[in-house]
């Protein structure tokens, strides 16, 4: 009976991922005409990635390359700059250490998206706007990530190691990059893979802070497409809704194939987070 | 006290390693901040310029009935689907951990998946089902012989908003649940079997109760989630935009006083107001979780 019940949910859940495969197989007519969840007897998914890939001269892979930037940069700075800094405040003693603890976590309660207008005018005068960084620096913050550290850098990396490290003479450069990281590795991939997902989703943040279609990201490229198809459809020389479901599709296979085969690393990751208040 | 001078000499050292976020948390959090609560004291008039003007932004917010409302809006979506999401994620994590299911690997990684698409994509597909042209929901119902729902009509539009939203998180959040199931010691479940107690009797009070860190946490997350609503409505509004106004949720309406309407200034209030909100509504939730000393 459970069983029936979560697996009736189970479906309920994968129905739009379904959706997104069976229709990005058809063409812009079949679309229409046929049945939602079955496949038309035109399969049409090599023609929709062609046409997806050369219109508006082959701009969406432009948006891929941008996204794969934006994240790659974004969450691995992030997670860099989380380990160095939950580290310290794990490992050392200093004046304003319960204060950056306290300012950071007050912080996460102010809504992200209060600060959107006035980032907007502060990144326009500082020159900011339309460039990558104005969407990578912001994704290189991750309170989250910054505790999660704070919590692996306490649990698995002993006092003892780095004093006799010390001792030995190593400088604390070293000991950072030799020792501690290493023994925080998993907390390192679990801020490393949700930053990812953070910055790879993200859509707010560049629809404010980027203003021509070439920085754009996935997000922010689809929707302008969707807001096209719905807006002027019938008048585009080329039906966008294939585009725009097709486009979809090549933009979320890439995490849903890295949390497949990620599983133990987020899982982990999520229970060291999880049980924690 | 040989640790402790190792650790003092080692200060300059901790500010170095510290300095990387503090500059990034400074640029994009701290400065932005203190920058909207500054701008938000201005207006911008036609003749004049820019003049100070108080709380004169603020007052107008409190006054503004677009805002009322649009503030109205994400409370009722709050008090509806945060409970609902919580709860099937509750029930999922605790049908997982009680080993009764069968494929319940699949289950972990299925419900969990939908966190990873954009919440761009999650509504365009969703808003593809349920709109009319070629939608799947149409489909099923038609195929029925009865009339299809408006979803995206004025009616069921905050639904099929919080339809979205509780796709998109009821897996991240079970997954929460979960591993705080996890970590009960097995020894209070032989100790509890020992006293007589069967399944009822360990859900009721050692599992719920061991949730409740979980819980508290997962429902501030989600009470910020609610009130910045912007993503999904945005997008599910380009399918019908006469339902979707401007000023729908708070962050649509402070977006587009911005970046349409041009008043920055009093967008800023707005934004501040919402971000003060927020904070308030989050800090009665862990008030109240903290005082009940019970599962809410």
């Amino acid at each position: 009976m459970l069983t029936i019940i979560l697996w009736m949910l189970l479906a309920y859940f994968m129905l739009p991922l379904c959706w997104l495969a069976v229709n990005a197989t058809k063409s812009n007519v079949d679309l229409f005409g046929t049945f939602g969840l079955a496949f038309a007897p035109n399969f049409a998914l090599f023609d929709n990635i062609a046409q997806l890939f050369a219109f508006q001269g082959g701009i969406y892979l432009r948006w891929f390359a941008n996204t794969i930037l934006y994240a790659v940069v974004g969450a691995g700075g992030a997670a860099l700059v989380a380990a160095m800094g939950g580290y310290a405040l794990a490992k050392f003693d200093f004046h304003g250490r319960k204060a950056v603890l306290a300012i950071v976590l007050g912080a996460t309660a102010v809504p992200g998206t209060a600060l959107a207008v006035p980032t907007y005018m502060l990144f326009t005068q500082w020159g900011l706007i339309n460039t990558e960084l104005a969407v990578i620096i912001p994704a290189l913050v991750s309170p989250f990530g910054l505790f999660l550290m704070l919590v692996y850098a306490q649990d698995a990396v002993p006092d003892s190691m780095i004093e006799a490290a010390r001792i030995d003479g190593a400088g604390e450069a070293r000991i950072f990059w030799t020792i501690a990281l290493p023994l925080m590795a998993p907390g390192f991939v679990t801020v490393l893979l949700f930053q990812l997902v953070a910055t790879w989703n993200n859509y707010f943040l560049p629809l404010i802070v980027l203003n021509q279609s070439d920085k754009f990201p996935l997000t922010v490229g689809l929707s302008l497409w969707n807001k096209l198809a719905n807006a002027g459809g019938v008048n585009l020389a080329q039906p966008l809704y294939p585009l725009v479901i097709t486009g979809s599709l090549l933009a979320v296979l890439p995490l849903l194939v890295a949390f497949v085969f990620l599983q133990k690393y987020w899982q982990s990751g999520i229970a060291a987070g999880g049980v924690k208040e | 006290m040989t640790r402790l001078s190792a650790k003092t000499r080692a200060t300059p050292t901790a500010y170095l390693f510290l300095t990387p976020f503090i500059v990034v948390f400074a640029i994009s959090v701290v400065v932005p901040l203190g920058y909207a609560l500054w701008i938000s004291f201005f207006r911008k008039q036609m003749i004049g310029g820019t003049v100070f003007v108080g709380f004169g932004n603020y007052l107008r917010a409190l006054g503004d009935t677009l805002l009322h409302d649009a503030v109205l809006r994400v409370v009722v979506f709050l008090l509806l689907q945060v409970p609902i999401m919580l709860g099937v994620a509750m029930f999922v994590a605790l049908a997982i951990d009680s080993g009764r299911l069968a494929g319940s690997r699949i289950v972990r990684i299925g419900l969990f998946l939908p966190y990873a698409v954009p919440a761009v994509v999650a509504a365009l597909m969703w808003g593809y089902i349920f709109g009319g042209q070629f939608g799947l929901a149409g489909q099923l119902f038609g195929s029925l012989g009865m009339p299809t729902p408006d979803f995206l009509g004025p009616n069921l539009m905050l639904m099929s908003v919080g339809n979205v939203v509780t796709w998109s998180f009821v897996g991240y959040n079970m997954l929460i649940f979960y591993a705080a199931l996890r970590s009960i010691p097995t020894d209070i479940y032989e100790a509890a079997a020992i006293d007589g107690a069967n399944e009822w009797h360990k859900a009721w009070f050692i599992k719920l109760p061991a949730l409740r860190p979980a819980l508290v946490l997962a429902l501030i997350f989600s009470v910020i989630g609610s009130l910045q609503l912007f993503n999904e409505p945005s997008i599910l509004g380009q399918l019908r935009p006469s339902v979707v106004t401007t000023s729908w949720t708070p962050n649509l309406y402070a977006y587009n006083l911005s970046f349409t309407g041009g008043q920055i200034n009093y967008a800023a209030a707005v934004a501040m107001l919402l971000g003060g909100f927020t904070v308030v509504v989050a800090y009665v939730v862990q008030l109240g979780a903290m005082k009940r000393g019970r599962l809410l």
